[in-house]
């Protein structure tokens, strides 16, 4: 018992160690944002805050346009993750619960696709978006990002395991529309699934970058990742100003994150959430 | 007649996903090899058929093999000591633990934050003179590196943002394998009076292949189409060029300069399609590899 204990103790110290590892470096980035720029030139890095965290978050809005960026952000993400989650709702339950000609062809081809690297398709994404005229408008961002093939295959495998299949045999015997079936039976089953998949969808939406740099102007209509890169790209050296604003791009998600933890946690243990 | 309508309700309910899906994913994929066997300039289209030109003169390209090493290189300093030591996390996670999702938390907490804000910190940590690292290094009696000029550590540096943001994560994914792992297992191994280490390696590991074969593959080809963090770990712009001698400039990165960079569309498609040739030729051998550790079940 007693050398249990002692491992115990050793286990928790090692967890200790990567939890601090963890948090180190946002910590680190707040400790900076609070700090004047003259800090960081010091033969001792900074380890503890100091007073100028305000001035400097007034001087990221004063630099670029931050709320135009969050607000972008919001917009974005927002609207990709209702999108998502009733889309492939409504496509994950046809999967799964409805029998149609082709039906397990097609779910291949978005397993399959799923596999492929995003970056394949990125030239010719980009004139597509160019056809429509969409180059530096939000659309751009938006569109492509209102179903993803990991939404489908999640919502696919919710209504597999969440809807009792007498619910939706009652439903049919009372005669029942299949919208009304999705509706009214359907919906309500997979809500933990579509809240935790809205999570996820909402974190990568609004972390994304590689996309958003390419099709957005970083003058005009920037994201938040798109916004941080400007700041980062030589154009600026005030690294305080720099980090203060990386801190207020990471702050939504890290808050949305602390307020759901329990919930992300399941979610990613459920072999969720690419990279 | 009810055949009939589950039928149309098949295909309505599905539909928004094929319209969406067909011209933003999958026709985009398939369009890429059309533009690849062309000269195809970004703004102004197609300028003329090459057929495998821009393959021909890829892989004569020494730009080429230079992000291809670099790729790669970052992609196994990364990846190998990041699966261990998720493994290792995971054993400690699955142990019986006061306020366990707050450890769970803690270690994924990384993931959530944006390969934006991870690269903006981790540059300024790796600064050469002033950064936090150097600082470290120097308590212990070591000099400093030069992080963003040598090619070795250049590599270490990304390679170290890529370890932080998705160890925990993928400690998570064993985590969830390790406990669906049947006790009787290890109550036999008990019985037989196996130490920890061997019951770890003889049993929980055997078991949780599938898992670790899973995030071999995505972490190749998430490895494979690394951009943001070497993208913004060089102070001298996005351009995407990875540094004055392109040390640490990735294959996205590549694609990105000719494709945005200098609006050689066909020639970024053509480096697309190698890209896409090496993460499934990489996963499927890592993939295989993995199966047949501890000689197969």
């Amino acid at each position: 018992m007693a050398a249990r204990e002692r491992t115990g103790f050793v286990v928790y110290g090692l967890l200790l160690a990567v939890g601090i590892a963890s948090i180190f470096p946002l910590y680190w980035s707040f400790v900076v944002s609070s700090k004047d720029n003259s800090a960081l030139g010091e033969t001792t890095p900074p380890l503890l805050p100091g007073g100028n965290l305000l001035e400097n978050v007034g001087k990221v809005f004063e630099t670029v346009d931050f709320w135009l960026a969050m607000q972008n952000s919001l917009i974005v993400a927002g609207t990709v993750t209702v999108s998502n989650v009733l889309l492939s709702s409504m496509a994950g339950f046809a999967f799964a619960r409805l029998r149609f000609p082709g039906r397990d062809s097609l779910f291949l081809v978005v397993i399959g696709t799923a596999m492929v690297p995003a970056q394949l398709g990125v030239i010719p994404l980009y004139l597509v978006v160019g056809e429509l005229g969409w180059y530096g408008r939000l659309e751009a961002v938006i569109v492509p990002g209102l179903i993803g093939a990991f939404s489908v295959f999640w919502m696919r495998q919710a209504c597999e395991e969440a809807i009792p299949s007498e619910l939706l045999d009652a439903g049919r015997v009372d005669g029942c529309s299949t919208a009304r079936l999705f509706w009214s039976v359907a919906m309500p089953a997979i809500r933990p699934q579509a809240a935790v998949l809205a999570m996820l969808t909402f974190m990568t939406a609004w972390n994304d970058f590689f996309w958003p740099l390419i099709v957005l102007d970083p003058n005009e209509h920037p994201t938040v990742q798109v916004a941080l890169s400007r700041l980062a790209s030589g154009y600026f050296t005030d690294y305080s100003l720099m980090l203060t604003a990386a801190t207020l791009g990471v702050l939504p998600v890290i808050v949305l994150f602390i307020l759901l933890a329990r919930k992300v946690v399941d979610g990613v243990m459920r072999g969720a959430l690419r990279g | 007649m009810r055949r009939t309508g589950e039928r149309l309700a098949g295909y309505l309910m599905t539909a928004p996903f094929y319209v969406l899906f067909g011209v933003f994913g999958l026709f985009p994929l398939l369009y890429t090899a059309w533009v690849a066997l062309h000269h195809w300039h970004l703004i102004n289209g197609d300028t003329g058929f090459t057929g495998l030109g821009n393959f021909a003169v890829l892989l004569q390209d020494a730009h080429f093999y230079n992000a291809l090493f670099n790729t790669v290189s970052i992609f196994v300093l990364s990846t190998v000591p990041q699966l261990l030591a998720a493994l290792g996390l995971a054993a400690l996670l699955d142990r019986p633990l006061r306020a366990r999702t707050l450890w769970r938390a803690s270690v994924l907490l990384p993931n959530v934050v944006s390969v934006v804000a991870v690269a903006l910190v981790f540059s300024q940590l790796f600064a050469e003179d002033y950064g936090v690292v150097n600082w470290a290094l120097g308590l212990v009696g070591l000099d400093p590196v030069d992080w963003r000029s040598d090619r070795f550590a250049s590599h270490v540096a990304v390679s170290v943002m890529v370890m932080w943001r998705w160890t925990g994560y993928n400690a998570l994914l064993y985590l969830a394998a390790m406990q669906s792992v049947p006790q009787e297992r290890y109550d036999a191994a008990m019985l037989d009076g196996a130490s920890r280490w061997r019951t770890f390696w003889s049993i929980t590991v055997p078991a949780i292949r599938p898992t670790i074969a899973f995030t071999v593959v995505v972490s190749t080809i998430g490895g494979l189409q690394l951009f943001a963090e070497p993208q913004l770990f060089d102070d001298t712009g996005t351009n995407g060029t990875g540094g004055a001698d392109r040390q640490f400039q990735t294959l996205a990165m590549y694609l990105y300069e000719k494709g945005f960079g200098e609006f050689d569309a066909g020639y970024a498609a053509a480096i697309a399609w190698l890209l896409f040739l090496f993460s499934a030729g990489f996963a499927l051998f890592n993939f295989s590899l993995v199966r047949r550790m501890r000689g197969g079940e």
